[in-house]
């Protein structure tokens, strides 16, 4: 489910962006004062996204359902296998993730600790990076059908600042999917084949003798 | 702590060979459907397949569609006069004292004629909404006019049970849009010969527009020259040039 998410954001965006082209107006600053406008011209143009509106609106509302169903059943299937423990922060996540920025910027020499599969930083990013896909979709709904779903459009504070958070949420998730696969990247190899085939590859101790390294084979600790 | 399993090295090659295998079998299978949507036969200038997909949405929202959703109003104070944003249908000279609005029926026959009076002879009704563009811009603008529902009252007994859909166009007939009953007969759905209290200037669309805030801008047509009551969808300008027949909001 995580891989058949990465093409389907990647269309999302990819089509949002052809939509956001025909109304570019969002630019970052504080009052009057704007520090950059999103998107020059030439980006639109390398990536083939202006004059495309009606395609753009064409792929992004019948792909929205794509991504819906399977961030669904990325839900269910975390919750249903009780991987979701694995994933999600406690009150400790914040302190941690200082600790881990710390130490993956080269400011902090020892290496936090990891709580299960994932360390402190990681837990943090990934359940919220699944609460902005939960927002993408929500304020996406508000945006599409704004009479209908009226309370979903009312809880976000209506249709200009619903379209706000919408483009926000993706500004988000670009920089997440920068950062994510940099370190990716920087875990090496391994850690990549293990976010295929769900195992990853450990040199462990020169085995004793070959009877030991066969009898755990098929062990399952707790 | 959380479960783990170990697995000897050889079972993992052979699981990293498997992945790969199913990875790359899935990611060929994800290219070719993509390279299969693209390369579709068009209808009306999309991919088919992404037209069944707005057809989809279509029998979805229009299923979920209630009367009594009504689109948020605002005070007056808030409303201003739209941006404007194309001059379809409006290009050509209009004589606003001589204008009249052709009414026709399922078959083409003529039903009536009405001048803008026989339509400010119905109940008035102001409605100040947020205008929603399909390129994305809103803007709060107020529209004064009859609701459609009554005008329509005026053709009841003349119309079959089945109208499902309403066809406008302009005078010279460049610009024309189909909108489904549901939204016709929708409270906010005008008549409008008003905006902001004066009359709809001429680039606004006078002497007399469609004006709802439940479809986008293109769909409320400007300086309407022709209603047609229809059994099933009509022709749509932007419809027809890749964008959503529905276009609901």
């Amino acid at each position: 489910m995580h891989w058949i998410n990465f093409p389907l954001i990647v269309i999302m965006v990819w089509s949002g962006l052809r939509i956001y082209w025909a109304e570019d107006v969002y630019a970052f600053g504080i009052l009057d004062w704007e520090w950059f406008k999103f998107f020059p011209e030439s980006f639109y143009e390398s990536l083939d996204l202006n004059r495309r509106l009606a395609r753009g609106l064409a792929f992004h509302f019948n792909f929205a359902w794509l991504f819906t169903i399977n961030g669904l059943a990325f839900v269910i299937y975390t919750w249903r296998t009780g991987e979701w423990r694995e994933l999600a922060p406690n009150r400790r996540s914040l302190r941690g993730s200082l600790d881990v920025l710390l130490h993956d910027l080269r400011i902090r020499k020892e290496e936090p600790p990891k709580r299960g599969r994932y360390n402190e930083a990681q837990r943090l990013t990934y359940s919220l990076v699944i609460l902005l896909g939960a927002l993408a979709i929500l304020s996406g709904f508000a945006i599409f059908k704004p009479t209908q779903v009226f309370p979903l459009t009312w809880i976000l504070g209506g249709y200009t600042s619903a379209r706000i958070i919408h483009f926000t949420v993706t500004i988000a998730f670009m920089l997440f999917f920068v950062v994510h696969v940099l370190q990716v990247a920087r875990a090496g190899w391994r850690n990549f084949t293990s976010m295929v085939t769900g195992y990853e590859l450990v040199d462990i101790e020169p085995p004793e003798s070959a009877e030991t390294t066969a009898s755990t084979e098929e062990t399952a600790d707790v | 702590m959380s479960e783990k399993s170990e697995i000897s090295v050889e079972a993992y090659r052979q699981r990293s060979r498997r992945s790969l295998l199913t990875g790359g079998a899935a990611a060929l299978a994800g290219l070719f459907g993509w390279r299969w949507v693209q390369t579709q036969p068009e209808t009306n200038n999309i991919p088919g397949v992404l037209r069944s997909g707005h057809e989809f949405n279509e029998s979805v929202w229009s299923k979920l569609f209630r009367e009594d959703h009504q689109a948020r109003t605002f005070d007056r104070d808030a409303a201003s006069i739209l941006r404007l944003n194309g001059r379809l249908g409006l290009r050509s000279e209009i004589d606003l004292d001589n204008w009249q609005l052709t009414v026709k029926g399922p078959d083409g026959a003529e039903l009536g004629r009405h001048v803008l009076d026989d339509i400010k002879r119905l109940p008035y009704h102001e409605m100040t909404i947020e205008h929603k563009c399909i390129e994305g811009w809103a803007q709060i603008t107020n529209w004064g006019g009859a609701r459609f529902s009554d005008f329509m009252a005026l053709y009841e007994n003349q119309l079959p049970d089945n109208i499902s859909d309403v066809y406008l166009e302009t005078p010279d007939g460049r610009y024309y849009v189909s909108v489904d009953i549901q939204t016709m007969r929708h409270k906010q759905t005008l008549l409008a010969y008003d905006n902001l209290g004066e009359p709809i200037d001429e680039l606004h669309g006078a002497p007399l527009r469609l004006a709802t805030p439940l479809k986008y801008g293109i769909k409320q047509l400007k300086r309407i020259g022709e209603i047609q009551f229809l059994t099933e969808p009509g022709g749509d300008y932007w419809g027809e040039r890749g964008y959503d027949w529905y276009a609901g909001l």
